[in-house]
């Protein structure tokens, strides 16, 4: 083994990219870059385009894009601008929202997996808390707004308590999942070995149930994006919902419009930066 | 004196009511000795490897090794799965290590310091000669290195019987000789004792001290028991015209294949 890869060094010289060459890679890769995202750019040109033609009359209720830049650039063009008061940009709005989230979400988290993993692993745990986390995890997330501004009495512990309620069930549902399916294979390596008691959870059942749980964190991360714009319209204060609600209020569709896009956009990173960790902690597994 | 590994009167019944999968298996193994236990699919030969793993409970009979009752799972029974059953967020090295670590632990075996259980891990991944792989995963090495690793994992566990479980059933065939000489070599070399699960003739005869025949489900049973007088080391070669080789060979096929056909292929 180790003769055949001495062989292999001493008779293949190192490889040194030539210019040329690395031109015709570098030149490749932006062909290959651009063709890929070419049907995206076209569609989103035609979008534009309609929505222009169908917006662009007098009697139109909705901005088309052209109003749209001209009232709203300045949101669009400096996302962190603070002229104290709630008058902020729209990244510091986003900010304030994305912190609450990151609180609600990793209480969730937290609690969801070690729930999960109670459920997952004791019968009776599993039969006298699912049928609860069934029946709740229907509720509505906003619906739970109310209950949580008369609890804490102040509406930033209210807002996250929200996101902690929403993220919480696909977190539990799907680490129980996780846990009660660790293949037999692995369950019975661990009986030959004696491995028991905590270090059997840590060491075959928790990465054995990773990919389970990652799929719950990635729908739970969704689901708080979704309820913490709504609860933010109800709650007030800075932060993105407040934002679309206090344009509307002023009228100003423009920036609701403009807040969508941004809505959309941080939503769809967070779901990658989830599903980007999921894929880092779990590689390998899935084989 | 009492056998090392002593197999009495083994039966068993997963439901009540049904016929029994196994009854009245009979059988005495000596330290140090290769057995192949050959059979159809279905005549329980894998149950019976699992009775003496502990990881199945036999409704009658019991397992005595080295003078004591097998009654749950241990390292003293390491088995070699044949889907392998290698965890797969470990590298093959933290496999074994993790065998390692947790068997040496001053409890279920005198207790090795770190050096020593790394130093054991990399003898070990050098008795299978997958040294140079030891830091993939098992997704990234083939079929033949994984069931190397789980072989590995097993000696490890310095047990005193190795239970392989058709290690090489799911391999190709140049594979399975290159696998087969290994452990024929390893056999040579550490004397271990093993149980040997296989549907594979050659293969019994090759590895194997004796051979136990097994009769077809339900209430399966040990029908014959050959030896096989062939001096070691063995080489696949020289056996292809050995007399005694063709002549062990021919038994077993007369009773897997004229006496004890498939009842599903007879049908």
């Amino acid at each position: 083994m180790s003769a055949t890869v001495q062989q292999a060094r001493t008779t293949m010289p190192p490889k040194l990219p030539n210019p040329v060459s690395l031109l015709t890679i570098v030149g490749q890769r932006a062909w290959t870059a651009l063709r890929n995202a070419a049907p995206l750019l076209v569609m989103l040109v035609i979008i534009f385009a309609v929505w222009q033609i169908a917006a662009g009359g007098a009697k139109s209720s909705l901005p088309p894009p052209s109003t749209i830049w001209k009232q709203s650039h300045d949101l669009i063009l400096h996302p962190f601008y603070d002229h104290g008061g709630l008058d902020k940009g729209l990244g510091l709005h986003l900010i304030a929202s994305l912190k609450r989230v990151a609180v609600g979400f990793s209480l969730a988290a937290v609690a969801g997996v070690l729930l999960g993993m109670l459920v997952g692993t004791s019968m009776v745990a599993m039969r006298g808390l699912d049928p609860i986390f069934q029946v709740l995890r229907t509720v509505p997330p906003l619906a739970w707004l109310p209950l949580s501004l008369a609890a804490f009495r102040e509406a930033q512990p209210s807002a996250i308590f929200v996101i902690f309620i929403t993220a919480i069930w696909p977190v539990i549902i799907n680490t129980a999942v996780g846990v009660r399916n660790v293949p037999q294979d692995y369950r019975n390596v661990a009986r030959v070995i004696r491995l028991r008691g905590p270090a059997y959870f840590a060491k075959i059942v928790l990465p054995s149930a990773a990919p389970y749980i990652f799929t719950g964190l990635r729908i739970g991360i969704g689901l708080s994006w979704l309820a913490i714009v709504a609860a933010e319209m109800l709650i007030g204060g800075v932060g993105i919902g407040f934002f679309i609600w206090d344009a509307w209020n002023s009228s100003n569709i423009s920036d609701i419009i403009v807040a969508l896009i941004y809505v959309g956009v941080v939503g769809f990173f967070l779901d990658r930066l989830v599903m980007m960790a999921g894929n880092f902690v779990t590689r390998g597994t899935s084989a | 004196m009492p056998h090392f590994l002593d197999i009495s009167k083994v039966g068993i019944t997963f439901k009540p009511g049904a016929p029994a999968v196994l009854v009245d298996v009979n059988l005495t193994v000596n330290r140090g000795e290769y057995i192949a236990i050959i059979g159809h699919s279905g005549c329980g030969k894998s149950t019976l490897l699992n009775i003496v793993a502990g990881l199945t409970t036999a409704t009658t009979g019991g397992v005595l090794l080295d003078g004591r009752e097998v009654d749950s799972p241990g390292p003293d029974r390491a088995v070699v799965f044949q889907n392998h059953s290698l965890l797969p967020w470990l590298t093959c090295r933290e496999n074994i290590r993790l065998a390692v670590d947790q068997v040496f632990d001053g409890k279920q075996a005198p207790r090795k310091s770190r050096a020593e259980r790394a130093e054991w891990v990399d003898e070990n991944l050098e008795l299978v000669r997958m040294s140079a792989h030891a830091d993939k995963r098992p997704a990234e090495i083939s079929g033949g290195m994984k069931q190397r690793i789980g072989i590995a994992r097993a000696l490890a566990m310095q047990p005193k019987v190795l239970l392989l479980d058709e290690p090489f059933g799911a391999l190709d065939a140049l594979t399975r000789a290159h696998l087969q000489d290994q452990v024929m070599e390893i056999h040579h070399r550490l004397g271990m004792t093993v149980l040997m699960i296989t549907h594979d003739v050659d293969e019994a005869v090759l590895l194997s001290d004796r051979i136990v025949m097994m009769t077809n489900g339900p209430m399966a049973t040990i029908g014959e028991i050959a030896t096989v007088d062939l001096p070691r080391p063995r080489d696949r070669l020289a056996l292809v015209e050995n007399t005694n080789f063709i002549a062990a060979r021919q038994k077993v096929m007369e009773f897997l294949y004229a006496r004890h056909r498939n009842p599903a292929q007879a049908a």
